[in-house]
């Protein structure tokens, strides 16, 4: 059983590195974007339109991953995209996380009437299907980065809480929550002190991939151009542009779709990842 | 007396049978208990699968709230005490569980679940306390660094013991703390046990359905069946003259060629 517990680490090792490594990059060139992109993302030059990536013929020196069809840097658009992108998936993941694990976790723990409260909530909100639902929200707080947030929030927080109230309530159940009770721990207490570090490893979980959600939604909402102003670079709006030139220059679509592919993937890695390393009972 | 239980009634409401609308029709697992646990006793709790022990045990540490009757300890009426009142004499009775596996917090760490109560109950000296507790039940210092699942199960219930043994409370009750481990860890941690018993001076309810190891450790046995006590008394009277039919099936029950042998 050890043995076997000893052969496991090593993969899971490799799986925080490679996910952790992709995603500081990529906080690092959000943060120092206007320090460190090669051009302004913004300006237009219709003279160096759709120059290809630098290791093919007839590119300009300082334009890495090539430029669109106005002229503008890939790369430094990328950098500046993965702005948004991260400030989304921050942001919404850490709120929806918030409020549907605390919801789930009360629910789970106290059962009773806040349960029946809570769990015929989550219930009649599951039954609008989310896409109408995310749509219908943009359209009446009007496009903005805000309105994603709320949107993302909005929508998902009922997954945490259903999943979380589950945990807790198996939790609840054991006997170290009685135990607690017999050393006179106040309920608010044991579910601080004793139910949550054991539903700690599920919340890590869940919340990086309502991050990698967050990106997908965000791109989503920038590609059908429900996302925030049009001038400001995003994933979404690049790979947008780049799939009506994508035989004229692929560059435009490819490079931003990798790094969403590569986001995504990293988030939803990431907190089997911290899991693996940092929950000391590994089930 | 340590504890005095008087016509005590409980009954929960049974869940799977609930009407959808309206309450659940309530079963009745305890139907009027009488018995006294005198100070420094070692009173066995003994009766077949179901019999209501292990909820006469959660009654008595007020983990339930009895539905009739009347539970004393050391003169203090607590039968409907609220979770408030009950916390500041909650020090002086403690419990360990069957099942270790589910009684440890299994992300904390041993010396934190040894000194949480210890520090929720303001004591002084928690560390030293943790390792005080640490000797007494036979486990190196160095285990409060470990994590429940890195022990083995004996290991583990000495846990449990340390950690209701290190608020030096009065009563002690012991819920079939043996029943999940094999043979010589059942004598190692009943022999502990015992000692601990004598040493602190605790007044012990020893919950089992084994009535060899009540035998061992026991001076007084309540036996249960079916929510009811069909017979009580001393230790060795109840062994050589057992009364109640009941009573008489269990001790044939034994899985011993004889279980009136003498050096038990
Ligand atoms: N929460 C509950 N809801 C309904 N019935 C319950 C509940 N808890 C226990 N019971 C019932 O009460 C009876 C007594 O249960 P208890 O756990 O006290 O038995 P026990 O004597 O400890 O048995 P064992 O030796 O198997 O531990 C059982 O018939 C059980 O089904
Ligand atoms: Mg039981």
């Amino acid at each position: 059983m050890r043995d076997a517990r000893g052969d496991m680490r090593r993969p899971v090792g490799l799986r925080l590195w490679l996910s952790g490594g992709w995603l500081t990059l990529l906080v690092a060139g959000a943060i120092f974007a206007p320090w460190i992109a090669p051009k302004d993302p913004l300006m237009q030059d219709l003279f160096l339109g759709r120059l290809p990536p630098f290791w093919e013929s007839g590119t300009e020196p300082g334009f890495w991953l090539g430029t669109d069809s106005l002229g503008r840097d890939v790369l430094s658009r990328m950098l500046y995209g993965a702005r948004l992108a991260l400030v989304v998936a921050l942001v919404a993941g850490t709120l929806t996380c918030i409020i549907g694990a605390a919801l789930g976790l009360i629910a789970g723990y106290y059962r009773g009437w806040p349960d029946r409260i809570i769990s015929r909530f989550v219930d009649i909100w599951m039954a609008f299907p989310p896409v109408l639902f995310a749509i219908l929200l943009i359209a009446v707080l009007g496009p903005g980065l805000w309105s994603i947030i709320i949107a993302i929030v909005v929508i998902d927080w009922t997954r945490f809480a259903r999943v979380i109230r589950a945990e807790a309530m198996t939790q609840g159940a054991m006997d170290y929550v009685a135990s607690a009770q017999v050393a006179g721990r106040k309920r608010f207490g044991t579910m601080l002190t004793e139910i949550l570090p054991n539903v700690l490893p599920t919340i890590v979980v869940l919340l990086t991939l309502e991050m990698g959600i967050a990106v997908i939604v965000e791109a989503i909402l920038s590609f059908v151009n429900l996302s925030i102003s049009t001038d400001s670079p995003t994933w979404g709006g690049m790979i947008a542009e780049g799939r009506t030139s994508v035989h004229q220059a692929w560059w435009v679509l490819v490079f931003p779709l990798i790094a969403l592919f590569l986001t995504v993937l990293s988030f939803s890695q990431l907190g089997e990842g911290l899991k693996d390393r940092f929950d000391p009972v590994l089930r | 007396m340590m504890y005095q239980i008087k016509d005590l009634h409980l009954s929960l409401p049974d869940m799977t049978r609930k009407p959808l609308l309206g309450p659940a029709p309530r079963i009745e697992i305890l139907k009027g208990l009488t018995f006294d646990v005198p100070e420094g006793a070692v009173v066995g709790i003994v009766g077949g699968s179901g019999s209501g022990k292990s909820t006469l045990g959660r009654a008595m540490l007020r983990l339930l709230e009895p539905t009739g009757g009347e539970i004393v300890f050391d003169g203090q009426t607590i039968t409907h005490l609220s979770e408030n009142a009950l916390r500041p004499l909650r020090r002086r009775f403690q419990m360990i569980f069957q099942d270790p596996m589910s009684s440890l917090n299994p992300r904390r760490r041993v010396g934190g679940i040894i000194a949480g109560p210890l520090r929720l109950h303001g004591f002084e000296g928690v560390s030293a306390r943790v390792d005080e507790a640490l000797d007494m039940v036979g486990l190196p210092r160095h285990f409060s660094r470990r994590f429940p699942h890195e022990l083995s199960g004996g290991q583990r219930q000495r846990v449990g013991i340390a950690r209701a043994i290190a608020l030096r409370p009065d009563f002690i009750l012991a819920d079939e703390i043996v029943s999940g481990l094999d043979v010589s860890s059942q004598a190692q941690v009943l022999n502990l046990l015992g000692e601990l018993v004598r040493e602190l001076g605790l007044t012990l309810a020893f919950i089992s359905h084994d009535l060899s190891v009540i035998r061992r450790l026991c001076s007084r046995v309540v036996v249960l069946h079916q929510g009811v006590i069909v017979e009580q008394a001393d230790t060795a009277t109840l062994f050589d003259a057992p009364k109640a039919r009941y009573t008489q099936e269990l001790l044939q029950a034994i899985p011993l060629p004889d279980p009136f042998q003498k050096w038990l």
